[in-house]
C-alpha cells in the first residue's frame, strides 16, 4: 500500500492542476465562431504571451449555425466572445440580446458606416463584399464582354452562364439575393428571379459545389464563367495559383457587389468577462486586423491597416456597394426566402 | 449459473443502455422537448398545424422512395460483391475488401465534385448512383461477414440430392443470409433515408428529404417546434425500418449454421473468372472512378499539394498534415468505445431469453443512425452545458459522437453471425461438462472476435470519415481530415482546390491502410473442432 502512496499523490496534484486550470493569473477566454475563423498562429500566440490569458477557440458551422447555437445557450453561455455576426444576422442577435455591450480600443479606428450598433454590443471587425465574379479567359476567348451590372445577367447574351448559392443554405448566397432586393426593391425582385430563372441561372446549395465544380475558371473546369463569389477570390485566385500567375484569372462586377460587415462580442453570463474584454481589443488591435486579409479573405475594419500586396494590386475593395439595412433584413429575411424558395426552386 | 456470470449478464445489457442513454437518448429527448413544449405544455395544435402540411407530405414520400429504391440498388450491386470478396480465393482479395470500404468514408463534397467532374449531376439517378457508391461496403461486410463462415456441407447436400444450383441458391444459400441480407437493408435504407450531403449536392436545391428539412429547421432557421415534429416523423418510420428487419431476422429458422474453423474458399476456376471480372467491373465503375478522379486532381500540380500540406499556411494555426494524426487518435478511442459498448450489445442481444429486452435494446442501438445529426449536435448543447458533464465543449465529445454512429454496424455485424452458432456446439460442449463460462470462450468467442475484428476496421473507417456530426457538435479546434478538407475546399485558389484533393486522398488511403491493419489482427484460426 505504502509503494501507492506517490502516486496517489501525482494523481491529485494532476487533479488539482486540472481543476485550478483556468484560475490562474491571466486566466482563459473561449471564443465561440465559425469554421471559416483564422488567425495566423504567431499572431494568437503574441496575444497569449503578453496578457497570460490563453485562447480557447470553438468552432461549428456557419456563421447562422453559430448565431442559433449561441442562442439555444443563453444562460449557460458555450464561451465569452462571439465571432462572425454578419449584418444579415445582426439585428437576430441584438434581439435576442445575445451580447453585452464594450467599447472596444481602436472603435475610433472603424470608419462610421462599419459601426452598426451604435451600443456596441457588436463590434465590427471586418468586412467583405459577395460579388458576381468571372471568368477572364472565358471572354476574352469569345471576344466577348463581361456583364456589367445585374441588369445585364437577365440579357440572353448572357444565358446560363450565371451560378449562384441557395440563400436559405449559403451566405454569398443570401447575400446576392440580397443585392438584388437592394437593387430591385421589395416589389422588383420577384420579377427580377422570373426573368433570372428564364435565363437558366443554376442554382446550387453552397459555395463549394458553385465555385468548385460549376465554375469554368479556377479549379472548377465547369460550364459556367459567372459565379457568386467574394470580391477578394481573384486575389486569392493569384495568391494560390499554380502555376504561379501575375494577372488575375477572374475579375469583380462591381455594381453586383453586397457588403458583409463581421462582428463580434462579449457573450452575455461570460465567465471570464475581463478577458473577453481584453480578446475584443486584441481583434480590433493593428497586429490582428493586419492578419485579417491573408487568414480570412476580408478586409479589416481599422482604418489605415496595410493590405497585402496582392489585395492591392487584384483586390482593390469596390468603391461602392449594396447594402440593407440589418432590421429590414431581419424583419423581412425568412418571408423572402419562402417567396424566393417558392419561386426559383419549384 | 454464479453471481459472476449474472454480474457480467447485467454489465453485458446495463453498459450499451447506460452510454446510448447518457449520449443519445438524453440529449435527443432534451432538444425534441424543448421544441414540442417551449414552455412546458405541448401545443398540440401547433404541431398538427406542422404535420398536416401539404408540402411536408410530398417530401416524406420522396425521403421514402429514393431510399427504396437506393436500398435495392445497392443491394442489387452489393451483393454479388459480398459473394466474391467472401468466398472467392485470390490475390488481393484482403486489399480489395480494404478498398471497397474507401467510398463509405468519402466526404461527400468531395464526391459530389468528382461525380461531376465524371458528367454525373443533379438528378435522381445521381443520387440513387452515389447512395450505392456510399453504401456498397456496408453490403459486402455485413453479408460477407455472415457469408464467409457459412457451413457450405448444407449447399454441397442439395447439390448432392440433385438440386439445381439456382435452386442451391434460393432454398439453402439465400434462407441462411436472409439475416445479414436483412441487417445490411436495414442499415442502407436507413443511411439513404437521412441521407444529407447526397441529397442537397447531388439532389439540386429543389430536392428535400425529412432529413435536409431538419437541418435547415433546427441550424438555419432555429424552429425548434417544426424540427421536432419532423425528428418525430422520421423517428416512426426509422421505427417501423427497424421492426421490419428484425421480424425478417426472427423468421430465419436455425437455416444458418457456421461452421468453426475459419473461412472456406473456392478457388477462381471456370466459370467463376467470369463472375469475378463482372464484379471487378461494377466495382471498378461505381467505386474506382470517382476515387480515381479524385487522386487524379490531387496530382495535378505534381506533388504541390501535399507538400503545401505539410507547411503552416496563412490562417491555418498548425499544418494541416496534423489532421492525420488527429483524425487516427479519434479513431482509435472511437473503435474501441464502439467494439467495446456494440460488442457487449450484440452479446447480449444474442444471449437473452427474453423478446422484450431484445427488441428493445436492438431499437435503441439502432436509434442513432436514423436520428439527425443536427438534432444530437445541438441536443449535446443544452444537456451537457454544467460540470460534471461539461462535455460539449470537451474534445472527448467527438469520439463519443463517432461511437454513436459506429455502434449499430458493429451490432449489425455481429448479431448474425452469433445467431448463426449453431446450439449444438454449445449443447455438446455443455454435455461434455464445459462450464457456462467455458462454452462461450470455446464457442461463441472465436466467432465473435472474427465478426468484431471486421466491425472495428469498419468503425475505424466511420470515425476517419464521420463529418456531419463532428461539423455539427461545437468543438476545440481541432481539424479532423473530413473537417480540413471541408476547410481547403471553401477557400479559393486552384491551389486550394488541389490541396484539398491532396488530403482527399490521403484520407483514402488512410481508411484502406486502417481497415487492412485492424483485418491483419484477426484472431489466429483457431481450430473449433
Amino acid at each position: 500500500m505504502r509503494r501507492r502512496a506517490p502516486l496517489v499523490a501525482l494523481l491529485l496534484t494532476t487533479l488539482l492542476t486540472a481543476c485550478s486550470d483556468g484560475a490562474e493569473e491571466g486566466g482563459t477566454v473561449t471564443l465561440v465562431t465559425h469554421d471559416s475563423f483564422a488567425v495566423s498562429k504567431p499572431v494568437l500566440r503574441a496575444f497569449e504571451r503578453e496578457t497570460g490569458i490563453h485562447v480557447k477557440v470553438l468552432k461549428s458551422g456557419d456563421a447562422g449555425e453559430v448565431l442559433n447555437q449561441v442562442i439555444l445557450t443563453k444562460g449557460a453561455p458555450l464561451g465569452d466572445v462571439v465571432f462572425g455576426v454578419d449584418n444579415t444576422f445582426l439585428s437576430r442577435a441584438l434581439a435576442e440580446q445575445v451580447f453585452v455591450p464594450y467599447r472596444a480600443k481602436g472603435l475610433d479606428r472603424v470608419p462610421a458606416a462599419l459601426r452598426l450598433d451604435p451600443r456596441h454590443r457588436a463590434t465590427p471587425i471586418d468586412w467583405g463584399d459577395v460579388c458576381v465574379n468571372y471568368d477572364v479567359a472565358w471572354y476574352s476567348e469569345r471576344g466577348l464582354e463581361p456583364p456589367t451590372n445585374l441588369v445585364d445577367l437577365l440579357d440572353p447574351r448572357y444565358r446560363g452562364q450565371l451560378v449562384v448559392e441557395n440563400p436559405a443554405t449559403s451566405s454569398p448566397g443570401l447575400a446576392f439575393f440580397l443585392a438584388t432586393i437592394a437593387s430591385e426593391g421589395s416589389d422588383g425582385w420577384e420579377s427580377y428571379w422570373s426573368r433570372l430563372r428564364a435565363n437558366d441561372v443554376l442554382v446550387v446549395d453552397g459555395w463549394e459545389q458553385a465555385y468548385n465544380t460549376e465554375f469554368s475558371a479556377s479549379a472548377g473546369d465547369g460550364p459556367r464563367p459567372l459565379v457568386v463569389s467574394y470580391a477578394t477570390s481573384p486575389a486569392a485566385e493569384v495568391m494560390f495559383a499554380e502555376p504561379p500567375v501575375d494577372v488575375a484569372p477572374t475579375g469583380n462586377v462591381e455594381a453586383t457587389c453586397f457588403r458583409q460587415v463581421e462582428h463580434a462580442g462579449i457573450l452575455a453570463d461570460a465567465k471570464h468577462p475581463v478577458e473577453a474584454r481584453r480578446f475584443l481589443d486584441f481583434l480590433l488591435s493593428e497586429r490582428f486586423q493586419a492578419d485579417v486579409p491573408a487568414s480570412m479573405f476580408v478586409y479589416p475594419a481599422r482604418e489605415g491597416t496595410p493590405l497585402p500586396e496582392e489585395f492591392v494590386r487584384y483586390a482593390a475593395p469596390p468603391t461602392t456597394s449594396l447594402t440593407l439595412p440589418p432590421t429590414a433584413i431581419a424583419a423581412k429575411r425568412d418571408e423572402w426566402i419562402e417567396r424566393w424558395t417558392e419561386l426559383t426552386l419549384r | 449459473m454464479t453471481v459472476t456470470d449474472r454480474l457480467g449478464r447485467v454489465a453485458l445489457i446495463g453498459l450499451p443502455v447506460a452510454f446510448l442513454a447518457a449520449f443519445f437518448l438524453w440529449p435527443v429527448v432534451s432538444i425534441l422537448w424543448r421544441g414540442l413544449a417551449p414552455d412546458g405544455n405541448v401545443d398540440l395544435f401547433a404541431i398538427g398545424a406542422v404535420a398536416g402540411d401539404a408540402s411536408l407530405r410530398s417530401v416524406a414520400w420522396f425521403t421514402f422512395w429514393q431510399a427504396a429504391v437506393s436500398t435495392l440498388v445497392t443491394l442489387a450491386l452489393g451483393l454479388p460483391g459480398a459473394y466474391v470478396l467472401s468466398r472467392y480465393r485470390f490475390h488481393g482479395r484482403a486489399l480489395l475488401r480494404a478498398l471497397v470500404t474507401v467510398p463509405f468514408v468519402m466526404p461527400t463534397v468531395v464526391v459530389g465534385a468528382a461525380f461531376g467532374a465524371l458528367g454525373v449531376t443533379r438528378s435522381i439517378t445521381a443520387i440513387l448512383l452515389a447512395h450505392a457508391f456510399f453504401n456498397y461496403a456496408v453490403v459486402t461486410r455485413t453479408v460477407g461477414s455472415l457469408w464467409a463462415q457459412l457451413d457450405d456441407r448444407e449447399q454441397q447436400a442439395a447439390r448432392v440430392l440433385g438440386a439445381g444450383r439456382a435452386r442451391v441458391f434460393w432454398s439453402v444459400t439465400l434462407p441462411a443470409l436472409r439475416p445479414a441480407i436483412g441487417a445490411a437493408a436495414a442499415i442502407v435504407f436507413l443511411f439513404c433515408f437521412t441521407s444529407f450531403g447526397v441529397i442537397l449536392i447531388l439532389g439540386g436545391p429543389g430536392s428535400s428529404t425529412i432529413e435536409t428539412e431538419i437541418y435547415r429547421q433546427t441550424a438555419q432557421q432555429l424552429d425548434l417546434q417544426t424540427a421536432a415534429v419532423l425528428s418525430l416523423l422520421q423517428l416512426v418510420a426509422v421505427l417501423a425500418v427497424i421492426g421490419v428487419s428484425n421480424r425478417a431476422r426472427r423468421r430465419q429458422s436455425a437455416a444458418a449454421s457456421l461452421r468453426g474453423g475459419g473461412e472456406h474458399t473456392l478457388p477462381v476456376r471456370g466459370r467463376r473468372r467470369l463472375v469475378l471480372a463482372a464484379n471487378l467491373a461494377v466495382m471498378g465503375t461505381l467505386l474506382g472512378l470517382p476515387l480515381a478522379e479524385l487522386v487524379r486532381r490531387s496530382l495535378r500540380g505534381g506533388l504541390d499539394g501535399y507538400r503545401a500540406l505539410t507547411a503552416t499556411t496563412s490562417g491555418f494555426l498548425e499544418p494541416p498534415i496534423d489532421a492525420v494524426w488527429t483524425s487516427l487518435r479519434f479513431a482509435l478511442t472511437a473503435t474501441l468505445l464502439a467494439v467495446a459498448i456494440g460488442g457487449a450489445a450484440a452479446v447480449a442481444l444474442t444471449r437473452t431469453r427474453r423478446r422484450h429486452t431484445r427488441r428493445w435494446l436492438d431499437a435503441l442501438v439502432m436509434l442513432p443512425l436514423g436520428i439527425s445529426a443536427v438534432t444530437v449536435g445541438f441536443g449535446f448543447l443544452i444537456t451537457f452545458d454544467s460540470p460534471p458533464l461539461e462535455l460539449r465543449t470537451s474534445p472527448a465529445i467527438i469520439p463519443i459522437a463517432h461511437a454513436l454512429v459506429a455502434i449499430p454496424f458493429v451490432v449489425r455485424l455481429t448479431v448474425p453471425v452469433l445467431d448463426a452458432i449453431d446450439p449444438r456446439q454449445r449443447e455438446a460442449a455443455a454435455v461434455l461438462g464445459a462450464s457456462p463460462r467455458r462454452v462461450w470462450q470455446e464457442i461463441d468467442l472465436p466467432i465473435a472476435t472474427r465478426a468484431l475484428v471486421v466491425a472495428a476496421g469498419f468503425a475505424a473507417a466511420i470515425s476517419l470519415g464521420e463529418f456531419g456530426a463532428t461539423l455539427f457538435i461545437v468543438r476545440p479546434d481541432t481539424t479532423t481530415l473530413p473537417v480540413l478538407i471541408y476547410r481547403l475546399l471553401g477557400r479559393p485558389g486552384e491551389a486550394m482546390f488541389t490541396q484539398a484533393m491532396a488530403a482527399s486522398t490521403i484520407l483514402m488511403i488512410l481508411t484502406a491502410v486502417t481497415v487492412l491493419a485492424i483485418e491483419r489482427l484477426r484472431a489466429p484460426e483457431s481450430a473449433v473442432f
